[in-house]
């Protein structure tokens, strides 16, 4: 397309300004002396100092990243495992458990999340002990990041050729020896991806962990237990925070996406 | 690959059994029995006092999936034109707010919208309202519509990258007004991205009840928020509460099944 239309541009920005104003009133206001909401009396960083002292927030972010982490672990580990093991099955069973490992993206989340939810609650009933917590919490994201590594690493499999791992046991490795020197180093890309996604996955997940925490609190449900108490600015701080934090995340990303791209042309 | 390896899928297939298919058995079993544990149909019979609910959660659903697809059509069509470099500013100018928690964008709304907020103060100055916005259908709405607006253009752009500029001029050349290239070009081969926003957006937004609680008040209660409060809330009732679920599921599946056919109908077109 040449030019846009003045039209097109218009729309443009107010799509964007939709999708951004909220944002930027929370940041503004997070430098708001007084709590309202709608007047600006003055600048503060006293809202970032008492998020800092806030024991609630940190020892739930703290918690978040915990769980995030053991279980981003647990999931790809076992996801990757999962993978190697269906790739040699017959395919009606291969499609018989992909078609279940489906079930969590496609059900709606609070599905998940209260079918969880039961069952630990039998389980509970039935062996007498308090397993709500972090228990049921790693399971839990364990479960909802499943899914995604074994979408992630299957396909990898699937394009890399047989016959490298053929010729590294030709050569005299043990399967096993094959599979870390040859097998592992072509899906790592695939792996770490998939490791990613389940980090943010983990640490963003509301829903299900609300059915499924007990009384433990990650850093959305912290966030949630402060949406309610209405007035709390520590919260605009805490967005502010967390906007930039990823926005410069994926501006590295992209940056180094670009700058890799680049070097790509100019070899070809 | 001769890894004789089925083996090591094994903890998969028994962390699958344990918690993906037991739990949906539990759900199951439990909208089938009562407190005591033994069969009845009641819970699913007493879900008829709560159709309002769910008719008002399929519209809203309905409602801001409809909104979502018109303002997400035209963005990526723009969005999948521009220059490759722009593309990908903007494509993540769209992603951006997704990695926000949607916790904190729900509540950014709760701010805008109160009685004194502030979109009701900027009002004030052209002497307009004060307004109630906040605790409407309207306001639910809005923040579905706020909340998965990027689940609608990320696959119609994805799909409308693909169309090629050429069958587009083609079908100008070949006199089509922009009317006739928008409904005999753009739409039929943009249907797969229609259908996967589709259910990308319908789904979330028919199972929230985060959204309705903080934009809707009390007042406004979707099927979420009904099963919330089987299982977490006052109402305290795991039976009455799976029940509900297995009919969310069942909506979920209609829609998905809906979405499908569309699909397949348009394929079919395809080779005709």
């Amino acid at each position: 397309m040449k030019k846009m239309g003045a039209f097109s541009k218009l729309y443009l920005v107010l799509i964007f300004s939709f999708m951004y104003l909220p944002i930027a009133v929370m940041a503004v206001f997070s430098f708001n002396q007084s709590k309202s909401r709608t007047l600006f009396t003055g600048f503060t960083l006293g809202w970032y100092q008492s998020l800092f002292h806030n024991d609630m927030i940190l020892s739930a972010l703290g918690l978040s990243l915990v769980i995030a982490l053991v279980s981003s672990v647990i999931a790809t580990v076992l996801g990757t495992m999962a993978s190697i093991g269906i790739y040699s099955m017959r395919r009606t069973v291969r499609g018989v458990i992909m078609n279940v490992s489906y079930m969590p993206v496609i059900n709606p989340e609070i599905i998940t999340g209260v079918s969880m939810m039961l069952l630990f609650v039998v389980v509970k009933n039935s062996i007498h002990l308090q397993i709500f917590g972090i228990p049921t919490l790693l399971v839990a994201h364990i479960t909802f990041n499943l899914p995604y590594v074994i979408f992630n690493v299957s396909p990898k499999l699937r394009q890399m050729d047989i016959r490298m791992w053929e010729a590294a046991l030709d050569l005299g490795c043990t399967p096993i020896q094959a599979f870390f020197k040859v097998v592992l180093p072509e899906l790592m890309p695939a792996i770490l991806s998939s490791f990613l996604i389940c980090l943010t996955y983990s640490i963003d997940d509301f829903i299900i962990s609300y059915f499924t925490s007990g009384t433990m609190q990650t850093l959305p449900i912290a966030i949630y237990s402060m949406t309610r108490k209405k007035v709390s600015p520590e919260i605009n701080a805490l967005s502010t925070i967390l906007f930039v934090v990823i926005f410069t995340i994926i501006l590295l990303i992209n940056a180094k996406d670009s700058r890799n791209e680049k070097k790509n042309a100019v070899r070809i | 690959m001769k890894l004789k390896s089925k083996i090591i899928a094994a903890p998969y297939l028994v962390w699958m059994t344990a918690f993906i298919i037991a739990p949906l058995l539990m759900v199951l079993y439990f909208a089938f029995t009562d407190k005591a544990g033994s069969f009845t149909l009641e819970n699913l019979s007493g879900l008829s006092q709560y159709t309002p609910v769910f008719v008002r959660s399929i519209l809203l659903a309905a409602i801001a999936t409809v909104i979502c697809l018109v303002l997400a059509y035209p963005l990526s069509f723009m969005l999948s034109r521009l220059r490759e470099g722009k593309q990908r500013i903007m494509l993540m100018l769209v992603m951006l707010p997704m990695w926000m928690n949607f916790l904190l964008r729900t509540y950014a709304w709760m701010t805008l919208l109160e009685r004194n907020g502030l979109i009701n103060r900027f009002l004030g100055l052209f002497g307009i309202g004060p307004l109630n916005m906040i605790n409407t259908q309207g306001a639910v709405v809005l923040g579905m519509v706020y909340n998965y607006l990027p689940y609608m253009i990320l696959p119609l752009y994805t799909i409308m990258v693909k169309i090629d500029d050429s069958l587009i001029e083609a079908a100008q050349d070949l006199g089509a007004g922009r009317v006739h290239t928008l409904t005999k070009v753009l739409l039929p081969l943009s249907v797969p991205g229609i259908t996967t926003g589709i259910t990308m957006v319908f789904v979330p937004s028919i199972s929230t009840f985060i959204i309705s609680r903080m934009l809707g008040g009390g007042s406004n209660l979707l099927i979420g928020d009904l099963i919330e409060l089987q299982f977490l809330g006052n109402s305290y009732n795991y039976n009455l509460g799976s029940a509900m679920s297995l009919v969310l599921m069942v909506v979920v599946l209609l829609c998905m099944s809906f979405t499908n056919q569309l699909d397949n109908e348009n394929k079919e077109g395809g080779v005709v």
